[in-house]
């Protein structure tokens, strides 16, 4: 799979125009002659919270790995297209399914992002400090990041991402290791961040979590993108059998 | 067994007294290869993270090189320095032959790939771990290379202690390039070769007993502080 580069990218940018939507057409992506994503056609606008929801397997952590640009597809294109699109390098954050510290203070994870982006010390200080409130971790900063708890380690992650103040916020499969009081804490800075405007676009396997946050569904299996949806119309009777069956707790492959 | 009590006894002596010449002795040992041993690390360590961390043509190639320089024999470095150095040599107007700095170059190549393929394993693991993360925050190649060094840093000090162990154990490259010259370029283990040479057992065996502790008391020295500041890093 090519890899595109990432260059560093000059100064945040708080606010400005909207990048969205994000626009994929007939996105592919195939490895060793197998296609792991088919035809993808998806378009991701501003305010409702997405979850991309599809049995192991389906694609869902690639797709999200092509709409935040770490992965090119095969073929197809991905697009942002809104009026701000040219900042889209910048104005979007992903939290994955492990925590990926670095082995330095709480505190120092969430200014190392904010140094990357440009930020001087003194701002990187207070957003940094903000982040670790909106996380509940406050109290937390000075320690190692590597002693945490998982679900601690998690909300680190996460004010690391909501200190960039992205417009788009992608989660893949972010409480996959998680037990259910730390999931449950992690769904609310999820839900908190959400109610600041940021966008969330987020994976999971987990029937009771998509029910929990999302407000629009996006099913996937086999590679294939099956139903988009609002998450009220979805849980009510999908049309697809596979994304019936998925409900119904059956496996799928 | 008589022997081993005589250099036991001769090694006590020697310490006691604080023999003039076993001191210098230790001392250009000591210079020769943590000098070595630096200038590896500062060569070594940032190619071992560009190898880990790029994919280019011949990459493989490389990588299997360097591991496999990790066993250079000392004497075949020792030769291919001497040739260069001495006076018919290319960098014969340099005129170190038979000089510490001679010295420290050979052990330096001795070890540049020991520290080289060591770095690469462990900066390829923390790659592999962070690489989308650091992408994903929009890290940039060196503030990226910066940063896996930094993360690898108490893994690399294993690296390091490879190379200084092979730094102060070999005896072939400094013995040609340094010529065993008493109070100029005589270190432990040349000291050890030539007593051996001469009959004098207990005094080597006195001299590697001495070498073993050095050895043992550096490795301590840079194990237990590394693994004081690791704690405090919660690493």
């Amino acid at each position: 799979m090519a890899r595109p580069a990432i260059e560093e990218q000059p100064a945040i940018s708080a606010g400005g125009p909207s990048i969205l939507p994000l626009v994929l057409r007939d996105v592919c992506l195939s490895a060793g002659g197998r296609a792991l994503l088919d035809r993808v056609n998806l378009v991701l606008t501003a305010g409702v919270r997405t979850v991309v929801l599809g049995p192991n397997g389906a694609g869902k952590s690639l797709l999200l790995r092509i709409c935040h640009g770490l992965i090119s597809p095969s073929s197809g294109t991905m697009e942002w297209t809104g009026p701000g699109a040219t900042e889209a390098r910048v104005r979007q954050a992903m939290v994955f399914q492990r925590p990926m510290l670095l082995r330095r203070s709480v505190i120092a994870n969430v200014d190392y992002a904010l140094a990357v982006r440009r930020m001087s010390r003194a701002l990187r200080t207070t957003r940094a400090r903000e982040a670790l409130e909106m996380a509940g971790l406050a109290p937390l900063a000075e320690r190692p990041a590597g002693v945490l708890s998982g679900g601690e380690q998690q909300r680190v992650a996460l004010a690391r991402a909501w200190a960039l103040d992205p417009e788009v916020l992608f989660l893949d499969e972010p409480t996959a290791n998680l037990d259910p009081a730390a999931t449950r804490a992690v769904e609310e800075a999820i839900a908190g961040i959400a109610r600041g405007g940021t966008k969330i676009v987020m994976t999971t396997h987990d029937l009771g979590q998509a029910r929990r946050l999302a407000e629009e569904i996006v099913f996937l299996h086999n590679g294939r993108l099956l139903e988009q949806r609002s998450a009220a119309a979805f849980f009510a009777g999908p049309g697809h059998e596979a994304a019936r069956a998925f409900l119904r707790g059956e496996l799928l492959w | 067994m008589r022997e081993m009590s005589e250099a036991v006894a001769a090694a006590v002596d020697l310490v006691a007294r604080a023999d003039p010449e076993l001191v210098e002795i230790v001392l250009l040992s000591l210079r020769v290869s943590v000098s070595a041993v630096i200038i590896a690390a500062l060569i070594g360590i940032p190619a071992g993270a560009a190898l880990a961390m790029f994919r280019f043509p011949g990459r493989q190639g490389l990588v299997i090189a360097v591991n496999a320089l990790m066993g250079l024999p000392p004497v075949v470095v020792g030769l291919c320095v001497y040739l260069l150095v001495s006076r018919s040599g290319p960098l014969g107007n340099w005129g170190i032959l038979f000089t510490a700095p001679a010295m420290i170059i050979a052990q330096t190549i001795l070890i540049v790939p020991i520290v080289t393929a060591l770095s690469r394993g462990v900066i390829e693991d923390l790659s592999t771990e962070l690489s989308e993360q650091l992408r994903s925050l929009g890290v940039g190649t060196s503030r990226a290379m910066l940063t896996l060094i930094r993360e690898a840093r108490y893994r690399l000090v294993t690296a390091v202690l490879a190379g200084f162990g092979r730094a102060i154990a070999e005896v072939g490259a400094v013995l040609i390039v340094g010529g065993n010259i008493a109070h100029h370029t005589r270190v432990m283990t040349t000291a050890i070769a030539l007593e051996t040479s001469r009959g004098n057992l207990a005094l080597a065996l006195g001299l590697g007993l001495i070498l073993i502790a050095v050895s043992l008391a550096i490795n301590a020295l840079v194990y237990l502080t590394s693994g004081i500041a690791r704690r405090r890093a919660g690493a």
